[in-house]
């Protein structure tokens, strides 16, 4: 494993090291020592290998990844894994504002709470909270799956197109054009296989669905007030 | 754009090294205000200390002395005067808000930064580090200090628009986002509660509105709850009172803040990173104030 300690290292060297555009290209485990809440650690990486962050991370951790896992032994500032396309992030404590916002593909799993705006338009990845979400969690969000194994806050799913949403807990409210559904056998046997494969100690039978109304998928007068 | 911190030391044991926690942590927030930054200190009680204003940039030629004569002559007692870099600290047993006004009425284009019993504000144009090292802030010592770094939306890069605000009675504030209803609420202000601003912004109005609710009575937690039906916009919000400190942020949460606490201190910054080297923070509980939810301490 090879150590980065961002006391000395400073982030741009990190993240060329980790882009594996210098040093040695065998080397796939790499070690963050003093993060220190630095913004853009670990983003932009396209190569199979694991990174461990140890400590908080800043703005933007993990952004754009491809292939990688990347873990933060600590919180995750603004917008952790946002367009994400593959790969697993894994958050061990709590993350900011829109975490995995526009994430593609790929897994991110936050095992406390995340704040406000948790998936905002999502494109097709996969989001395991652990704890709760905050308001307008899943805002836009087009496809992919948004799992909270807590409480989600206010105008959960506004405007949603075809992303998923799983809760375990209380909804705050729906925004608008967001439905409970009722989930099929076959929702109910993927949900509980993400919730294996993030780690979380759940039973996906216990979760509500949430979904598109598919009301205002097309623009119609009588909707006006609902935009 | 723009940073704001704070912290309120609980171990006495660290409040003669208050400056010294403080100015990493306003330093880290550089990026977002490079503008101008500003600092509220909080110096430890002092019974024989009744009141300061303090003044800036009175002008190079500007006869501090001279003031402080003709003060001490009107309201009766001494006037001790004290040059800090740009700015002018006054004080007066007669306590801050009769010197404060005497200042207003006597010399009205003389611009005050703060008053109260125990709170002085600095504030420049500048980067953040230049800004500490002018006024000493590094050295300074007491209860808690809030500061701000500021990138200008609302109104000129200019040393009047520098944060904190303070419109009289140990009271300051820091924003970080903008007010949309502030022209009227400042014009309600000065003509029902006789509250005097200084400046164009939008933050000092939030200054003047808070100042005006503790008048009337309330506790610093009443007065942000008020708040939140009376301002329209978006902000985080760090308040300083005499005894301690407060955040709110809006009902949507469109700005930044982390929180965290010890047994030693309580602070709160725009980023993380600007609490990073806070003493004993690896233990420290760390987490994102609620949208509309007021956090205070000190205030008992």
């Amino acid at each position: 494993m090879e150590t980065f300690d961002l006391g000395t290292a400073d982030v741009r060297e990190l993240n060329r090291r980790l882009q594996r555009r210098s040093g040695n290209a065998a080397e796939t485990a790499f070690e963050v020592l003093n993060p220190m809440g630095r913004h853009s650690l670990a983003v932009g990486l396209m190569h199979t290998l694991d990174v461990w962050i140890r400590g908080h991370a800043g703005y933007y951790c993990a952004g754009m990844n491809e292939r990688a896992n990347v873990v933060v032994d600590g919180n995750a500032g603004v917008g952790v894994a946002e367009n994400m396309m593959s790969g697993t992030v894994r958050v061990r404590g709590d993350a900011s504002q829109s975490a995995g916002a526009t994430a593609h593909g790929g897994l991110l799993v936050i095992e406390g709470d995340a704040s406000a705006r948790c998936g905002i338009s999502l494109k097709g990845a996969d989001i395991v909270v652990g704890g709760s979400v905050g308001h307008m969690s899943a805002f836009m969000a087009q496809a992919g799956r948004l799992v909270v194994c807590g409480d989600a806050g206010a105008n959960l799913g506004d405007s949603i197109y075809e992303a998923e949403l799983f809760v375990r807990g209380t909804v705050e409210s729906l925004g608008a054009d967001c439905e409970e559904k009722e989930p099929s056998a076959e929702h109910v046997r993927d949900l509980q296989a993400l919730l294996d494969r993030a780690g979380v100690d759940a039973d996906a039978g216990t979760f509500r669905c949430y979904g598109s109304a598919r009301r205002l998928y097309h623009f119609k007068v009588d909707n006006a007030g609902s935009y | 754009m723009c940073g704001i911190v704070g912290i309120y030391l609980k171990n006495p044991d660290l409040r003669p090294r208050l400056g010294a926690i403080f100015s990493p942590m306003l330093m880290e927030m550089s990026e977002r205000g490079p503008d101008s930054a500003g600092v509220a200190v909080y110096r430890e009680d002092d019974a024989a200390e009744a009141g300061k204003v303090v003044v800036y940039d009175p002008g190079a030629g500007f006869d501090c002395d001279a003031l402080a004569e003709r003060a001490a002559m009107a309201l009766g007692g001494e006037v001790d005067v004290e040059r800090v870099a740009s700015h002018v600290v006054l004080r007066s047993a007669t306590g801050a808000a009769a010197l404060r006004e005497w200042i207003e009425r006597a010399c009205p284009d003389l611009r005050i930064t703060s008053s109260g019993a125990v709170l002085e504000i600095y504030k420049e144009v500048g980067l953040p580090a230049q800004v500490l090292e002018l006024f000493s802030i590094p050295d300074a010592s007491g209860t808690h200090a809030v500061g701000h770094t500021r990138m200008a939306t609302e109104s000129a890069v200019t040393t009047e628009g520098a944060h904190p605000f303070n419109t009289g009675d140990d009271l300051c504030l820091v924003h970080n986002g903008s007010l949309s209803n502030h022209h009227r609420l400042r014009e309600w202000l000065r003509e029902h509660a006789g509250i005097r601003f200084q400046t164009e912004n939008d933050s000092e109005v939030a200054a003047g509105y808070l100042t005006w609710r503790l008048r009337q009575g309330a506790t610093i937690a009443e007065a942000l709850e008020a708040a939140l039906a009376d301002l329209d916009g978006f902000y985080t919000f760090a308040v300083g009172t005499r005894e301690g400190f407060s955040v709110l942020r809006d009902p949507i949460a469109c700005k930044p803040a982390v929180l965290a606490e010890t047994g030693d201190w309580v602070a709160m910054a725009s980023e993380y990173r600007a609490l990073a080297r806070l003493p004993g923070v690896e233990s420290a509980a760390v987490w994102e104030p609620k949208p509309a939810t007021v956090y205070d301490w000190g205030s008992g």
